[in-house]
């Protein structure tokens, strides 16, 4: 064996090669079965994609590195689902372009905290975390209120996503930019398109209390109403959706 | 060619700026296209100057590791300084201004990018073509190309930089760059590796050296990596932002397989090449075994590429996939150990140098850290330590242990070894700095990981602890709360450090700039001249 490392070690395409082969293996037995193995990604019929709202909040969301402190990932494990609510489904981020699981709590898990607390809530705490929770580390996002929404280009977002798989419609990439706004604004001429497209579940209103103007915080609060609610797959978790439920069967 | 390079760049900078405007990405373009005509100003002028002599291919070309060396230190302040602030901000969250840019969001890429690929790039790039050159008697095929590479690579750098502060990022965990900068990077480590099987071809010496296997798999690993990793569609050319083409668990998967790799090929692999260079170097011992390098490189190459799913252990993810990351995570301590001890015991008979010498003591230091690292790193891997330890900040001092204890002390080992060698010196500026450097720097990690140890385990037996009735026994903000003695000690053991890296490059500056250090004669043999370069040689006789 060492004999012919001998040889190999005087060779520099032969080493560089080898590297590459030795380095291949791992990652191709890993990852490429996880496009082809069909039970990795869940099947559910009402899993809808982002409002261009929503989408525009997440995009604040990654902007503002939120995803460094929060995860969006509730584990299979007891005090977690006692926590948060049920973990997280991999469907649940399917259309997750890219994907914010998280890494970090320095803040707690936010894969869940869709409808927990009002928008007026959101939009106090993010403007001063300290408003509302005394001992809060979280920075202030004061600028959110003051920043008009940049979604004149929302469209070519939508059609971005479609390309790299969300399955958005002509329709709903031609009305991007008018659902931005109907979203935020009821009373709006465009709101009823919002529904039409998305479903009359989705939440359409101005989110930080001001419906003439279309901030960052209205972007960001749909957004962070909207997490966990794209699906309802994850309040039912029985056994058949799931293999790894043991983990949370304990007391 | 290096004019109309620099045009080039110039043109295409401007190009991105004017379709650019109003979103970040022109403000980056107009940034490239003035490095473009500063560079093409430098060239102009630097016709004015001396022709250089023929004479040079008799020597290696050290200019590029000299830039290499003073730049790694320069950002090695930038991002600890950036380190510490937001530490800081931790404690006290108010201390900073009301405007996008000073957020903790924004400045923690900039220094977890400024450690790794500012610092750490930086010095392996400078180290890898003096080691390079050393250990094949070979000089740099060309001269444009190293400079290409240090100046391409630090642009990508300085855009990945100011990116971040304007919320330009793909939210890829080290990665954060967005498609345009990715783009630029893949270019300049094309070249990087060109450069280096070029130098390998023209070597004098019949075997390669250990240490550039270890570089070769950084450079070549490295560049898998961030081109699949990478892998996103803009919104348009005129747009930073792109979405990536994976997405929910298969890109967890693809960011974790970069994202530990990363740790792996560069934070692992390309100083392990150093190591292997300067501690023997240093030491004046060989290395301890041969074949004990065969089997810890081969190891690592192989085993760690299977190991990044243990980032998600419990989640969405298979549990084929996280049993297999845990399984190999825990075979890859093989190794990383033999790696380790390799390194100790090459000091076997030299442990009197180690008491004297702050240089060598850096480098022992280091591979006792990376031993360490690589053990905790092992046991967080399985299941159900990593379920307690996950998410908390725990990661983030085993991320420390290994960054600040072995990274950076190898790094700095190595750099007080070469910057005299370098400037044609008998030795550092002042052994006193080196000394009080490597104190602080032990001290700050040391005040560091277990700051994160105590505030790490806290959290996670706070998040999982129920009380009599059976219910949660604390809310997610009492764990917040509990933590802040902690965050104190880090900020502070994270001050020391940085102090210890302001005295360093004062050290380093004076060490250059110090006329009575003088050696007559350069310390290393010379490189045996190419074949190629005869003839210029040739010509000037």
């Amino acid at each position: 064996m060492f004999k012919t490392h001998e040889k190999l070690e005087r060779s520099t395409i032969g080493f560089a090669v080898a590297i590459m082969i030795a380095a291949s293996i791992g990652g191709i037995i890993e990852i490429i079965p996880l496009f082809t193995i069909d039970e990795t990604v869940e099947d559910v019929p009402d899993m809808r994609q982002y409002t261009p709202l929503e989408l525009a909040g997440r995009n604040i969301y990654i902007r503002e590195g939120c995803y460094a402190c929060h995860s969006q990932m509730v584990r299979t494990l007891q005090d977690e689902v006692e926590r948060y609510g049920p973990y997280s489904l991999a469907v649940e981020s399917k259309y997750d372009h890219p994907m914010l699981w998280g890494s970090k709590r320095t803040g707690p898990d936010l894969a869940r905290v869709g409808n927990k607390y009002s928008d007026q809530w959101h939009v106090t705490h993010l403007n001063n975390p300290r408003d509302v929770v005394p001992q809060s580390v979280m920075p202030s996002y004061g600028w959110l209120l003051r920043t008009e929404l940049k979604y004149d280009d929302l469209d070519r977002h939508l059609a971005a996503l479609k390309k790299v798989g969300v399955p958005y419609t002509d329709d709903m990439i031609d009305n991007a930019v008018a659902d931005a706004y109907g979203q935020s604004d009821p009373e709006s001429d465009q709101a009823s398109g919002v529904f039409e497209r998305y479903g009359d579940d989705t939440n359409v209103r101005a989110f930080d209390g001001d419906r003439r103007k279309l901030t960052e915080m209205d972007a960001l609060v749909a957004y962070l109403q909207i997490m966990g609610g794209l699906t309802d797959i994850s309040q039912v978790q029985t056994d058949d959706v799931n293999t790894v439920t043991k983990n949370i069967s304990g007391e | 060619m290096a004019m109309f390079l620099a045009l080039c760049l110039g043109f295409g900078g401007f190009f991105l700026g004017v379709i650019g405007q109003g979103d970040p990405i022109g403000v980056h373009g107009y940034l490239i296209a003035f490095v473009g005509y500063l560079l093409l100003f430098l060239i102009v002028h630097s016709f004015y100057s001396p022709n250089p002599s023929p004479k040079r291919v008799t020597r290696y070309f050290d200019d590029p590791t000299k830039a290499g060396i003073i730049l790694a230190m320069l950002w090695v302040i930038i991002a600890t300084f950036v380190g510490d602030w937001i530490a800081w901000l931790l404690v006290f969250p108010e201390a900073t201004f009301d405007a996008g840019w000073s957020s903790f969001g924004r400045l923690r890429p900039v220094h977890t990018s400024g450690v790794i690929f500012g610092f750490g790039g930086n010095a392996l790039i400078a180290t890898s073509f003096h080691v390079l050159q050393r250990t094949s008697r070979a000089r740099l095929p060309d001269q444009l190309t190293p400079w290409v590479i240090i100046i391409g690579y630090n642009l990508f750098c300085l855009i990945a930089a100011t990116g971040y502060l304007m919320g330009v990022t793909s939210s890829k965990e080290y990665a954060e760059p967005e498609w345009y900068a990715d783009i630029f990077l893949t270019v300049v480590w094309v070249l990087y590796l060109l450069l280096y099987l070029r130098t390998l071809k023209r070597r004098k010496e019949p075997h390669i050296y250990v240490a550039n296997w270890y570089f070769m798999a950084f450079i070549i690993v490295m560049a898998i990596l961030h081109v699949f990793n990478g892998l996103a569609v803009p919104v348009s050319l005129g747009h930073a932002k792109s979405y990536s083409l994976f997405s929910g668990v298969q890109d967890a998967m693809v960011q974790w397989w970069y994202g530990h790799n990363a740790v792996a090929f560069f934070l692992t692999a390309g100083f392990l090449g150093m190591l292997y260079y300067y501690l023997p170097m240093r030491a004046q011992r060989p290395i301890f075994s041969y074949r004990l390098s065969i089997i810890s490189f081969w190891g690592i190459t192989f085993l760690y590429m299977w190991v990044g799913s243990h980032h998600l252990h419990y989640t969405a993810l298979p549990q084929w996939v996280q049993t297999l990351g845990m399984s190999f995570s825990i075979i890859l301590l093989v190794p990383s150990w033999a790696s380790a001890g390799n390194a100790l015991l090459t000091l076997n008979g030299a442990w009197d140098k180690v008491r004297d010498d702050p240089t060598l003591r850096f480098m022992m230091v280091a591979a006792i850290f990376y031993g360490l690292s690589t053990f905790e790193g092992s046991f967080l891997a399985i299941r159900p330590v990593n379920a307690l330890s996950h998410y908390t900040d725990w990661t983030v001092g085993h991320v420390h242990s290994g960054a600040l204890g072995w990274v950076a002390m190898i790094t700095f080992g190595s750099i007080y070894t070469l910057v005299p060698w370098l400037w044609g010196k008998k030795e550092m500026y002042s052994k006193k700095l080196i000394e009080v450097h490597f104190w602080l720097a032990l001290a700050g990690t040391i005040i560091y990981v277990f700051a994160m140890w105590n505030s790490g385990i806290i959290q996670g037996l706070m998040w999982r602890a129920y009380n009599g009735e059976g219910t949660l026994a604390y809310s997610f903000i009492e764990s917040v709360e509990a933590m802040k003695p902690y965050y104190v000690a880090r900020a502070f053991g994270g001050f020391c450090f940085f102090l210890g890296t302001v005295i360093g490059l004062y050290n380093i500056v004076k060490t250059i700039k110090s006329t009575d250090l003088e050696l007559a004669a350069p310390p290393d043999k010379e490189p045996i001249v190419h074949s190629s370069d005869a003839l210029t040689l040739q010509t000037a006789e």
